[in-house]
């Protein structure tokens, strides 16, 4: 049995984490995987840490992701990169805010967005897998400058860079 | 239904489903994580829910739906059950007509309690069956399978999750028929539900007649079962460090309890006696080892550090290779903290600088504790604020005495800082007391739900409301004053040292919205007004 993906968002209560979090998951589902998403939020509104696990493959059992086995650690604000950083395996993959041109994002809000797509450049999931989970986590309204987001985050990435890392 | 249709969905909200596909008629609680999703998602279905002020009212309501035939549910975090514990332990003798589920939602590691006591053992203490799940469709099923148990056997049934089934979300497949919500009628069985002695005595009897019942019954349950493996390792297991334990030992064979109360004695004796060597793998007390070995069944459990925390899969690894040498520490996060702009800073803010000797409670403003504030000296459960502060001025010396005050949200105080109140205004300290009541207009830790002081119920629709202000004058408390704290403003400031320095028993409720949700109550607030004028609004739309 191939090994699950696992991957790891992480940021501060109100970024969006959670969201990015259960787009993934919905990416996953839509692809026929099994998948599991674990978060703690208790007091993620009160401006402190937030992280959530997501694994996916042919049959998962924990759903959280283990010390020292994330592939991927997407992390939202750069001073989160340090507390979660031995999540990740040695050949795991980081994805952070300076993947992305701030400048460039439609909203400052939607760099999770962005982010997800940097990090849906090392998975297999169709784009339109990506955007149809997008599409159902937001208002519709949302949906153009969402969709802008994510192929911003999704063209930044050269693939051969994390080549390693993508199972 | 394909794998691409099964739904992702939480614990919580499978739990919720399952309860919305059973036709539960009332679904009861008190907000509490990793809890409260399950009354709002079942609203937001269709069901009936409703919070309650605190959990022994909520279970009381519970059972007199069950009383009266139907299906109930009550929902609270493991504390809850604590306080609920009262007509716990008494309506297992009653019994119940209908289904009676109780959902406890333990928090071992402490995410966002004050303990991480392990409910498992309420279970023994009342007499009540207990299931267990470890993943949202075990939350799915199980939940079907104790109203099964709950009316087989007509007593309640104690569901326990744990914070990482509530709210991890996996995949769930549903039953596909909804069954409707049956009408009920009531009967007269006053020796069943009059606990007077010469009625306990009998039914302390049946009660303990069913649990036998139960516990041969489980001996064949298809809600515990048995994952093949090798010979040399058999892991016995519940809940979600099942999960842990598949993944660190895949080639173990694995026993694993869903119907964890009572136990299944035979099943567990003729696992533990096909493997070489049998462990068990528990999150928190070793409440699964100490039964099986009590049952004469030879075990091992873990090392006594594990039983701090949360299990993952490292930590089972190290279980499993009896490795008890000290673990790391993860790098830490950043904590949370009053949100900037909260109307409690100034509150915390004017305690620290007046040097007071804060009795604290259970809410956001529990952060009042930490840097830069760290104007809170106590907090013990859910109310203590009052109880607490009164102690500490009756014997402290009265320099000391004079600085005690109580400090409690608006929830809490509703939850169970009545009573406190109360005994404030009955056996008053010598030199008065101050209670500061921090109202934000909502039950702002747990995700901003409604409570009774703030008029309107769990779906937001208008409904009575208890003005703190009245109930506290009611008490006889005659210093009652309400202030809004404001940047820029000494009022608030000002009252606490002047109620400080009258040594009457006086309260002070510091008033203003959670600037999180201020926008939504002001709607919920035009939506309540246009629905007492009987006109339509943007706000109702």
């Amino acid at each position: 049995m191939p090994p699950p993906c696992n991957i790891v968002v992480a940021g501060i209560g109100g970024q969006g984490v959670l969201t990015a979090a259960a787009i993934i998951a919905e990416v996953a589902r839509r692809a026929g995987l099994d998948v599991k998403k674990s978060e703690i939020k208790g007091m993620s509104q009160r401006g402190g840490s937030v992280t959530c696990d997501i694994r996916f493959g042919s049959e998962i059992f924990s759903p959280m992701v283990p010390v020292g086995e994330a592939d991927y650690l997407l992390v939202l604000e750069p001073t989160q990169l340090a507390p979660n950083r031995h999540l990740l395996r040695a050949a795991g993959a980081t994805i952070e805010p300076s993947a992305v041109d701030a400048e460039k994002l439609p909203q400052k809000k939607m760099l999770n967005v962005a982010l997800l797509g940097a990090l849906s450049a090392h998975l297999s999931m169709p784009e339109q897998t990506w955007l149809d989970s997008i599409s159902s986590a937001f208002a519709p309204k949302f949906f153009q400058g969402n969709k802008a987001a994510f192929l911003l985050g999704r063209a930044s990435q050269d693939k051969s860079v994390h080549a390693s890392a993508v199972s | 239904m394909d794998d691409q249709n099964k739904l992702l969905l939480s614990g919580d909200e499978a739990i919720a489903l399952a309860a919305w596909h059973a036709g539960v008629a009332l679904g009861t609680g008190y907000p509490g994580t990793p809890s409260t999703e399950i009354l709002e998602d079942f609203s937001k279905l269709g069901g009936r829910a409703q919070w309650s002020p605190n959990e022994k009212v909520a279970l009381e309501v519970a059972i007199g739906a069950a009383f009266a035939g139907a299906r109930a549910i009550v929902t609270m975090k493991h504390v809850g059950l604590n306080v609920a514990s009262d007509p716990l332990f008494t309506v297992a003798y009653t019994g119940v007509k209908g289904a009676l589920i109780i959902i406890s939602a333990d928090d071992p590691g402490m995410h966002s309690s004050q303990n991480e006591q392990d409910n498992r053992r309420y279970a023994v203490a009342a007499g009540v069956p207990m299931l267990e799940p470890s993943d949202s469709q075990e939350a799915y099923d199980f939940f079907r399978a104790a109203i099964e148990i709950s009316e087989r056997w007509k007593t309640p049934v104690l569901f326990r999750a744990t914070t990482r089934v509530c709210h991890s979300c996996t995949l769930v497949r549903p039953q596909a028929e909804r069954e409707t919500v049956k009408a009920v009628h009531f009967d007269r069985d006053l020796k069943s539900r009059v606990m007077i002695p010469a009625h306990a005595r009998p039914a302390h009897k049946r009660l303990r007649q069913k649990l036998a019942e139960m516990q041969e019954w489980n001996e064949s349950c298809p809600l515990n079962k048995i994952v093949p493996g090798s010979k040399p390792l058999g892991i016995i297991t519940s809940g979600i460090s099942f999960m842990h334990a598949r993944e660190a030992a895949p080639e173990a064979s694995v026993l694993k309890l869903g119907f964890t109360h009572p136990l299944p004695v035979r099943k567990i004796a003729a696992f533990a006696k096909s493997v070489e060597k049998c462990l068990v793998i528990e999150e928190g007390d070793p409440y699964l080892v100490e039964s099986i070995r009590a049952a004469g069944i030879p075990v091992t459990g873990k090392h006594e550090m594990y039983r701090f925390g949360e299990l993952d899969v490292r930590r089972v690894r190290r279980i499993l290779n009896a490795d008890s040498s000290p673990e790391t520490a993860p790098p830490p996060g950043r904590p949370p903290q009053l949100c900037e702009g909260c109307s409690y800073r100034i509150v915390f803010d004017s305690l620290h600088r007046n040097n007071c000797i804060v009795a604290g409670d259970i809410g956001c403003y529990t952060l009042g504790s930490l840097h830069p504030f760290e104007a809170m000296d106590s907090c013990v459960c859910m109310g203590a604020s009052l109880g607490i502060g009164l102690g500490l001025r009756h014997v402290l010396p009265p320099d000391q005495a004079s600085r005690v005050v109580s400090v409690i949200g608006d929830s809490t105080f509703i939850h169970s800082g009545i009573s406190g109140l109360v005994e404030m205004a009955y056996n008053p300290p010598p030199n008065g007391h101050v209670v500061v009541i921090l109202d934000n207009s909502t039950t702002a830790m747990t995700g901003h739900q409604e409570n009774p002081s703030t008029g309107r119920r769990l779906n937001h629709e208008p409904t009575g409301k208890v003005v703190l202000e009245d109930m506290a004058r009611s008490c006889g408390i005659r210093r009652v004053q309400v202030i809004e704290p404001r940047v820029g403003s000494d009022a608030f400031d000002h009252a606490l040292t002047e109620a400080l320095k009258s040594r009457e028993l006086a309260v002070i409720i510091a008033r203003r919205p959670c600037l999180l949700v201020a926008r939504e109550i002001k709607e919920y607030e035009q939506r309540c007004k246009c629905q007492e004028e009987g006109e339509s609004c943007a706000a109702a739309v």
